[in-house]
């Protein structure tokens, strides 16, 4: 350290670095040491092994610490100014005085030696000094704000200069130094502080205080919300179960409460279903299960019901009739995910009869609370076949759509029969050259052109 | 492409100093722990160290290992131990082998580099733990990572939740030292513009940095600044991206001027990771494009390529050793970039097509204007039904945002939980809670809760709640304020998207993003005189500070509070290029839709 410590003191010197020296700690370098026990013995205590840093920090030279400062010099002079403002990071600061006091958290090498120096007036510091050095990362003692006042104006000193980091230090000293209930009723009244406290909370996991902090305020809804966050934490699935089914009786709001209530009931549902996966069942067999069907949203579980145990009967747990009904699904989202799941079996019968309808007088009829177009999108991106996505591409109402649709999807006998319907002759000509040669929709179209009962408009 | 910049624009200053003051303290920080070291690197810093430093400057500096911090317990034969993190109280906690260590008597060297500053809350969880001295701390500034000639990042995501979500100020100052660190190189500057609250903060704990230091008089390189809160527009980041920078991002994320193209771009069995900025020439030609005009520009280049190396044919030898010595490794490099490029727009479209991306830009049209919204409501309805990725659900954010009836956000908000998970009811407290999810209420209902809120307030910062009030009410007003900045341009006029005529060309003529418009404005009347007939929609802290009058005006500096995205770059980049002014884009991190969404979950542990 001696060694290079003139290079220091000509850095240093020859930069513009006003807020922290070097040198100043190499001068006094002894006394530091003596003022860092004092500081200890302030803080009532003092650790022996703290200087096994100093040692090794003093054979601390050589080569390459002199090659980096040179090029920290190098890239200092380029920049004129003080290119790094927080480089006093103070490598040989011993750093290992136990800190049972937040101050001791709180110094830097300067405030320490400071402190030491004008150990008498350390106390004077007003809140606006004692958060301005904070803001620099120097040393400081809180402990000198007993008073309720003093404290508080010491916290509205910190929002007032808006520095979060030094807002949350006030804060974790006012945590540890006044009560509970008085802390809470003091952060009633500042927004500010009061969100930087409840942040704190939340990132150190401090569960329990910001729940009763949340009920002081009176903001039930948060203190739900936040109760019910934990259940993520739970692994098994049954105490899992067991805890929603205690937030069902936190204090949501109405709406919310019953999605509380249905995430109980499904999760129940699901643990129910999860041990339906007996080897035996054929479809299981056939497609095996990717992942549990546990802590699935709802839509998947439908889907999972829809697809493993779609012709159950209504009385089954696992039945898709069932799930529907008890959480009040809308039919379009029932539809959809039927539709999908049945699809993907390639079970095109199931899918004819979803949307098959009867009237009263025995008459089938395709009915679809979701366009045909978008049921004939999930066919086709399911690879059906066109014998069936033709008959969903027929049943779409805007012709434009329909045409477009069927060429996509290669369902000529609908276009062909789309063009007959217009009555356009030059479009079926157009189209002819589209479809294979010698097909029978070749056929088909030759024949609709030679058919003279049909009266072109072109 | 089409475009040439004006004569007079300036030139950009050079950012790579700042590299190198990053890496010449990174290596004065490890040179404070001499002797052989094993490193342990965050997650979320490992690329942004890569662009500064890399393997072989860290082992001159005899780090032994270096291993990712991964929150599991540490392997590590080394006697010291060095982290370099970012204040997290949750890294912070992990680092708890200090422990292991002591009970086994083992004694070890730690240390903690924070980046880009410490937070006493971290300290405290040393203390807590009682290795507080055990470890000892250092700070590094690393602020400013230059990702390209006119984009610098902070590289902190977090500061949009913090700051936004949490109401946590944490970030104001190291905002304040980012912006000092560059005024303190390429300042001094002449004016500074700001709007929004963490604006005005930040801007003070500049002035307070600046009063501390001392400045010496320089030539300016940057003239005037802009401060911009992410949440004055939040319309922006939410809608889908077209232009291709932003496509690219949107699709495959560009991560620290980065990004790592699959198997179905390269058209082989691997991934490569490429990096995106200007020395890319193909890159650079198509960045700011719209994504239409992107397939001609591709297929000509290809061309023009194919002419130059059918060249060759027929040059005699002499000829060719001067084709081969001289254009061969450019034209080679070209088409490796070229065929990047097009592969990555064909598997673009591939996955747009897919997604129907083309009723996803018309609803979010139709949200912004204000049109059709029955429709608009179907569609998202369908995408929850169909349990599209929910990231991909910034229509209906944008629609939350542009203000629901109460009976459309019960039903849609039900089955959003269904499709997605019930645990989604917290991303959904926390949408309101960032005001991000407007719904639709009777006037009264906004008094009552006022009055409540305003027995609850009486400290120095009562006036900034007002504040909040108005632009809860402002985000409500959104279609007032777009029709008074003309944010939407009249439908009925055919947009060339080839030339485009103003910014909206970003959103294929849709929208022109608010913050650059704001910007464009102050420019145009030299003072926030745009404001005075929108305070009553958007009342925003705003300031406009002069200093000294320097030659560097057109050189603008745009700092955004809590990330912006690649369009409002391209945006602006072309606001430079029609008035002949120079951007450079500070920002604290780069966002998009999916990651704005992103940073509202709370589903997991």
């Amino acid at each position: 350290m001696m060694k290079s410590k003139a290079d220091e003191e000509d850095y240093w010197n020859s930069s513009k670095f006003k807020a922290f020296t070097f040198d100043d700690e190499d001068d006094e370098f002894t006394k530091l040491k003596e003022s860092r026990q004092a500081v200890n013995s302030i803080c009532g205590l003092v650790e022996e092994e703290e200087d096994e840093d100093e040692v090794e920090k003093v054979s601390w030279s050589g080569e390459p610490v002199g090659s980096i400062s040179w090029s920290v010099r190098e890239t200092a002079s380029s920049l004129r100014e003080q290119s790094f403002p927080k480089i006093d990071t103070t490598p040989s600061l011993p750093k290992n005085s136990s800190g049972y006091s937040l101050s001791s958290l709180f110094k830097g090498k300067e405030g320490e030696r400071e402190m030491m120096d004008c150990a008498d007036y350390v106390s004077d510091w007003s809140p606006e000094e004692t958060v301005h050095r904070m803001q620099q990362g120097k040393a400081v003692s809180l402990e000198k704000f007993r008073s309720l006042q003093e404290k508080l104006l010491l916290l509205d000193e910190a929002v007032g200069v808006h520095d979060g980091n030094v807002i949350t230090a006030v804060l974790i000293y006012l945590k540890k130094s006044l009560s509970k209930e008085v802390l809470f009723r003091e952060l009633e009244s500042r927004q500010t502080a009061l969100r930087h406290f409840i942040h704190y909370l939340t990132e150190s996991k401090e569960q329990r205080l910001l729940l009763e902090l949340y009920r002081a305020l009176g903001r039930t809804e948060d203190e739900a919300l936040l109760q019910y966050k934990e259940h993520l934490r739970i692994t098994d699935e049954n105490k899992r179960r067991d805890f929603l089914k205690s937030c069902v009786s936190l204090p949501f709001s109405p709406e919310d409460a019953g999605h509380v209530q249905d995430h109980y009931t499904l999760l129940e549902r699901q643990i129910i279903i999860e041990a339906e996966t007996g080897g035996k069942v054929e479809i299981f067999q056939k497609f095996p299960r990717r992942a549990s069907i546990l802590n699935m949203p709802l839509i998947t579980t439908l889907y999972y019901c829809c697809f493993y145990h779609y012709a159950e009967t209504e009385g089954t747990y696992s039945s898709p009739a069932n799930i529907r009904q008890t959480f009040r699904i809308a039919e379009k989202q029932y539809f959809v995910t039927a539709l999908a799941a049945r699809a993907k079996l390639k079970a095109w019968h199931d899918v004819d009869a979803l949307f098959t309808s009867r009237n009263w007088l025995g008459f089938t009829r395709k009915k679809s609370p979701l366009s045909f177009s978008r049921v004939a999108d999930i066919l086709s991106k399911n690879n059906a076949p066109v014998q069936v996505l033709q008959e969903y591409v027929g049943l779409v109402d805007d012709v434009e759509l329909r045409v477009a649709l069927a060429q996509k999807y290669k369902c000529h006998f609908i276009v062909i029969s789309t063009y007959r319907d217009l009555k356009d002759r030059q479009l079926l000509l157009g189209y002819r050259g589209k479809v294979e040669r010698g097909s029978e929709e070749e056929r088909k179209i030759d024949e609709l052109l030679s058919n003279p009962q049909i009266r072109w408009k072109n | 492409m089409a475009h040439s910049a004006r004569r007079d624009s300036p030139e950009l200053p050079d950012f790579s100093v700042l590299k190198r003051l990053a890496r010449d303290q990174l290596i004065y920080l490890l040179e404070q722990l001499p002797g052989k070291k094993d490193l342990f690197i965050e997650a979320d810093l490992m690329s942004p160290l890569d662009r500064i430093a890399n393997v072989s400057t860290l082992k001159q500096h005899e780090v032994d290992k270096l291993y990712k911090v991964e929150y599991k317990p540490v392997v590590s034969t080394s006697d010291q131990l060095c982290f370099l993190i970012r204040p997290r109280i949750q890294t912070v906690k992990w680092v708890y082998v200090v422990n292991a260590d002591k009970a086994a008597g083992k004694f070890k060297r730690y240390k903690i580099i924070f980046t880009p500053q410490k937070f006493y809350a971290c300290e405290t969880v040393l203390e807590e733990q009682g290795i507080f001295g055990d470890v000892s701390t250092d700070e590094w500034a690393f602020y400013l990572l230059p990702l390209d000639e006119d984009i610098i990042n902070l590289e902190l995501p977090e500061f949009f939740r913090d700051n936004f979500l949490e109401g946590d100020q944490r970030w104001v100052r190291t905002g304040g030292s980012a912006l000092h660190l560059f005024h303190s190189i390429y300042g001094p500057f002449s004016k500074v513009y700001g709007i929004g609250r963490c604006s005005k903060m930040v801007y003070e704990s500049w002035r307070e940095q600046v009063k501390e230091g001392e400045q010496k008089a320089r030539q300016a390189e940057v003239g005037t600044v802009f401060l911009i809160d992410r949440d004055v527009d939040f319309v922006t980041p939410l809608c889908s991206q077209v232009v291709y920078e932003g496509l690219v991002d949107d699709i495959f994320r560009i991560k620290c001027g980065c990004v790592e193209f699959g198997p179905d771009v390269t058209s082989s069995d691997k991934s490569i990771k490429v990096m995106l900025n200007s020395q890319d020439k193909v890159f650079n030609e198509i960045r700011n494009e719209h994504f239409s005009n992107v397939f001609g520009f591709l297929s000509q280049k290809a061309r023009n390529l194919q002419t130059a190396y059918d060249k060759r044919r027929g040059m005699d030898i002499k000829q060719m050793k001067t084709f081969v010595s001289e254009e061969l490794k450019g034209l080679k490099q070209e088409h490796r970039l070229l065929s990047l490029h097009i592969g990555a727009s064909e598997s673009m479209m591939k996955k747009k097509t897919k997604q129907d991306f083309q009723e996803l830009l018309k609803t979010e049209h139709s949200l912004l204007e204000g049109f059709e919204i029955r429709e608009c409501i179907s569609f998202i309805e369908e995408h929850i039904n169909r349990q599209v990725s929910y990231l991909k659900l910034c229509p209906l954010s944008l629609y939350f945002f542009t203000g629901l009836l109460p009976k459309d956000y019960r039903s849609l908000k039900a089955q959003y939980l269904q499709s997605y998970g019930v645990d989604h009811l917290l991303t959904f407290a926390n949408l309101k809670q960032l005001g991000l999810l407007v719904e639709q209420q009777p006037g009264e209902t906004l008094t009552v809760m006022e009055s409540k809120m305003g027995k609850l307030v009486n400290d120095k910062t009562a006036g900034k709640l007002t504040d909040a009030f108005s632009s809860l009410a402002k985000k409500s007003n959104f279609r007032a304020l777009s029709r008074r900045l003309s944010l939407v341009p009249k439908s009925d006029e055919e947009y060339d998207l080839r030339v485009p005529r103003d910014m909206a060309y970003i959103f294929s003529g849709a929208y022109i993003p608010l913050s650059c418009k704001l910007i464009e404005q102050v420019l145009e009347r030299d003072g926030w005189t745009v404001y005075n007939g929108i305070n009553h929609l958007f009342q925003l802290a705003i300031l406009t500070m002069s200093f000294i009058a320097s030659d560097a005006q057109r050189i603008i500096l745009v700092m955004f509070l809590g990330g912006c995205t690649f369009s409002e770059i391209s945006a602006l980049r072309f606001l430079g290029r029609e008035r002949g002014y120079k951007f450079i884009v500070l920002t604290t991190a780069i966002t998009n839709s999916a990651r704005l969404i992103e940073a509202m979950l709370d589903n997991h542990v």
